[in-house]
């Protein structure tokens, strides 16, 4: 494989970009979701891919690889033309994918993972695999993308962040020359987003292209050297990354400006009655006495770095994780045996950060998903009949409130909406129950920046009715942005508060990070 | 064309099409086959069945799986017929013996459910386990059992009162029917109109959303089990009514038929999905087939070998049409 690339670039013809794009098109069904794109990337250069969800993202980077075939335009690498009929002939030509969803056996260790395109064998004709080569080959990858584990590690041990370079890793193993980055830093913390920026930096030195596909954009600039904005399936904006601002990006994505992403504050400010009241909440080796409040009417943010104990903080005052001591109260009422269906009866609601996982019934419908936490409270006993009727008119009047897009809200899986439209499912499912706490696990995760703004506004709406709101984000600019008050963890404790209009971005980042450090 | 297959292939009554063509086909080789008294025949073996269905598709609903239900029938029918039998039964011609049998069989039945849930619920194990293992133990315990009360490999002699639940009937309904017809209703009722049912579907489609939005996961899977164990119970009755005797083979060779049953009309191996009406139909299919090779005149072990085909193609179709409804979702 790796002599054909070689060829391959020794009768490159002079100065053809690596990966051309032209005037690609692809229809579905006689509906046209690409209208027309182009772009090229030059070798030791990183493109910038943004949009929104359905903007023919996914489309291009398909037809890229191989899944689908454009219906009119043309692909070239290395200024020969280039038209995959699948996936693999997309590895050949030497394009890798790094997804979202990472494609690693977890049950298999690094450097299994690493060589199953192909083991290395000992002799030809036996199936038997060269353990000892396998494993040099393993040490050798994970040296370039600065990984320092065994090659024996299984992969369900590892941390997201260090799975993804582990992906990267195999990438190389395939003498990839063009290596595409699939929203990667959805699931790493910020240092090993860092890490992983360093190691896209050392691509492009080495001479890889990158494609770097993403919605935070402020990662987007700082990485690329060129981006590509689509809307509607037509580029809109292809442009050197040093002469635009996120502003121009978002506009341009939206196709009108934002005047504010984040929702004003509402002049009143909170009122002065609690609403959550966590008091010494601790559990051995994840939190340690919490003591916080939120008001009525408040928002709240949670920071920190991963693994600081923010989320692990939700499920617990959820009760959906155990803890050893402390108490939590909503409205002054003490939370007696704190399980989900408790909490929620005391007026709690969470919004997990897997929406997927734990948030959603992906086969099922938007009104079933809505209605499904207002079960609990409608019944008397688990065998009366469900006022169906009722139901189903407030469960779509909750789903017209948050504008779910869906052509059809009974028969329409969740499964096929966007990402945005799926978390609105989950947001009206808890608005139908007027929470008087509402906990948002990344409320904002995997979301395209219009969805963004409706949920940060329809939060805020929440919060002026009356509702406390805690917020856990590792975006701290979205924190910024909403809170009234930030609180950051590290440890499993709460080191630092910040309240609005005093939040500083530096400040809460200081925090988070000194005493991980500190500890480590 | 193409579209006209796809509905097809996606209609809720496929199945019942299926039916028709089989008949269909078989009328010129067995005419017998459309006549009142098939009709008939048809409809009493399937009742039976049709309980035994109902009850795994709860199980199926929650994605579980329960191959204990033979067993259940067969250990409850051994111990229900030990109470009444009139060859030294416990209650030997006592008036509150039949009364008595029959909460025996319920109570059977229940515990069971109750035990095989709790399993899958408390420790976590897969339901394929544990329900294989409780096959083992009790169809193990009914022969210990019958070996203890009769030297036979049966327990007969059974109350007049206690056989004509399976033989009798009111105004010509057969009471194994109206049992059956009751059974089916408040099952439909159950999964389309209560919390109850809308939480054996969340639980089966996602049981972490499910905990999340308040569902009370474990105790939903355990009421699934106990529901089948119930519906088990209820087969034993009709089916040991019929035989007028207790054995420790009741139903020894029904488990396929039951689960294929209930996937031939539609509902998913992997939970979240299912109708009772469908489960009718899908068991309507198998006594037709199973009936249709009996006319024909075949060997049981043929008749066996073309309904593990049926079962295994209705499968192939079940997964087509589901992969089809995603595309047409998409």
């Amino acid at each position: 494989m790796s002599s054909a690339n070689d060829s391959s670039a020794s009768d490159r013809t002079g100065g053809a970009p690596l990966l051309k794009v032209e005037g690609l098109r692809k229809s579905f069904f006689g509906v046209e979701v690409l209208k027309g794109v182009s772009f090229a990337l030059e070798a030791g250069k990183a493109l910038g891919v943004i949009g929104e969800n359905g903007s023919g993202k996914s489309t291009t980077m398909n037809i890229i690889n191989g899944l689908l075939p454009p219906s009119a335009g043309t692909m070239a690498i290395d200024g020969r033309p280039y038209a995959p009929a699948n996936s693999k002939e997309a590895a050949r030509a030497g394009i890798a994918f790094i997804h979202q969803e990472l494609n690693l056996f977890e049950n298999l260790s690094i450097a299994e993972n690493l060589a199953l395109q192909a083991f290395p064998k000992k002799l030809r004709w036996l199936p038997q695999i060269d353990k000892g080569q396998m494993r040099t080959r393993a040490a050798e990858l994970l040296r370039r993308v600065d990984l320092d584990l065994s090659p024996d590690m299984l992969v369900n041990r590892l941390a997201p962040g260090e799975r993804q370079l582990v992906e990267i890793a195999k990438a190389l193993s395939g003498e990839a020359r063009i290596i595409v980055f699939d929203e990667p830093t959805t699931s790493l913390t910020s240092r090993e987003a860092e890490r992983l920026f360093a190691l896209v930096a050392q691509l492009k030195a080495r001479g890889l292209g990158v494609i770097y596909i993403s919605h935070i954009l402020e990662d987007v600039l700082r990485l690329c050297d060129d981006v590509v904005t689509l809307r509607d399936g037509t580029m809109v904006d292809n442009r050197p990354a040093a002469s635009v601002t996120t502003g121009h990006l978002i506009e341009s994505m939206l196709g009108r400006p934002i005047a504010e992403l984040f929702p004003p504050r509402s002049a009143a400010g909170p009122r002065r009655d609690v609403a959550l009241d966590v008091r010494g909440l601790t559990q051995p080796g994840i939190v340690h006495d919490l003591t916080f409040r939120v008001l009525r009417g408040e928002i709240v943010g949670l920071a920190g770095l991963m693994g600081s104990g923010r989320s692990e903080t939700a499920r617990i005052l959820f009760g959906l994780d155990p803890a050893l001591s402390g108490t939590v109260a909503v409205n002054d009422t003490v939370i007696a045996e704190r399980s989900p269906r408790a909490c929620m009866a005391a007026g709690m609601a969470f919004l997990t950060e897997d929406r997927r996982g734990d948030g959603l019934l992906l086969p099922e419908g938007v009104l079933t998903n809505v209605e499904l936490a207002r079960l609990a409270d409608l019944r008397a006993n688990a065998v009366a009949p469900i006022p169906q009727a009722m139901l189903d008119r407030n469960a779509s009047e909750a789903a017209r409130s948050v504008r779910i897009k869906a052509h059809d809200l009974v028969r329409q899986p969740v499964l096929s909406l966007s990402g945005g439209n799926q978390q609105k499912v989950v947001l009206a499912k808890w608005l139908l129950r007027e929470p008087a706490v509402f906990i948002l696990d990344e409320p904002t995760r995997g979301i395209d920046v219009g969805a963004k703004a409706e949920i940060y506004g329809l939060v805020r709406q929440l919060a002026e009715r009356g509702t406390g709101v805690l917020v856990i984000s590792s975006e701290v600019e979205e924190l910024l942005g909403i809170c009234d008050r930030v609180l950051t963890m590290a440890h499993g404790e709460i080191v630092a508060g910040f309240t609005w209009p005093a939040l500083d971005r530096a400040a809460i980042l200081r925090a988070a990070m000194q005493r991980q450090e500190g500890a480590a | 064309m193409w579209r006209f297959l796809r509905r097809l292939l996606t209609s809720e009554y496929l199945v019942l099409l299926l039916t028709a063509l089989y008949v269909l086909c078989l009328w010129p080789f067995a005419p017998e086959i459309v006549s009142a008294q098939t009709a008939l025949e048809v409809i009493m073996a399937m009742l039976p069945l049709l309980l035994l269905a109902i009850g795994q598709t709860f199980v199926l609903i929650v994605a579980g799986i329960d191959l204990s239900i033979t067993s259940t029938m067969a250990f409850s029918s051994v111990v229900a017929a030990a109470l009444m039998t009139g060859d030294g039964g416990y209650l030997a011609g006592s008036p509150l013996a039949v009364p008595v049998a029959l909460v025996a069989f319920l109570l059977i039945g229940l515990a069971v459910g109750y035990a095989n849930g709790l399993c899958v619920v408390r420790f976590g194990m897969p339901s394929f386990m544990v329900t294989l293992v409780a096959q083992t133990f009790l169809s193990g315990a009914a022969i210990w059992f019958t070996s203890l009360h009769s030297t036979s490999v049966s327990i007969g002699d059974l109350p007049a009162a206690f056989s004509v639940i399976g033989r009798g009937g009111v105004a010509g309904i057969p009471y194994a029917l109206l049992l059956c017809l009751v059974v089916a209703f408040a099952a439909h009722w159950l999964l389309s109109r209560t919390t109850l049912g809308r939480w054996l579907y969340a639980v089966g489609n996602n049981p972490r959303a499910a905990t999340v939005s308040g569902v009370p996961t474990g105790r939903v899977i355990i009421i699934a089990f106990v529901l089948a164990g119930l519906c088990a119970a209820l087969a034993s009755i009709v089916y040991t009514s019929r035989l007028e005797t207790g054995t420790p083979v009741l139903g020894q060779r029904v488990l396929l038929d039951v689960i294929g049953a209930a996937v031939i009309g539609g509902v998913s191996l992997f939970g979240g999905r299912g109708k009772i009406s469908w489960v009718i139909l899908g068991v309507l299919f198998l006594s037709v087939v199973d009936k249709g090779l009996q006319l024909l005149g075949l060997s049981q072990s043929i008749v066996f070998a073309v309904k593990g085909g049926v079962i295994l193609l209705a499968a192939i179709i079940d997964a087509l049409r589901s992969r089809i409804l995603v595309r047409v979702a998409a």
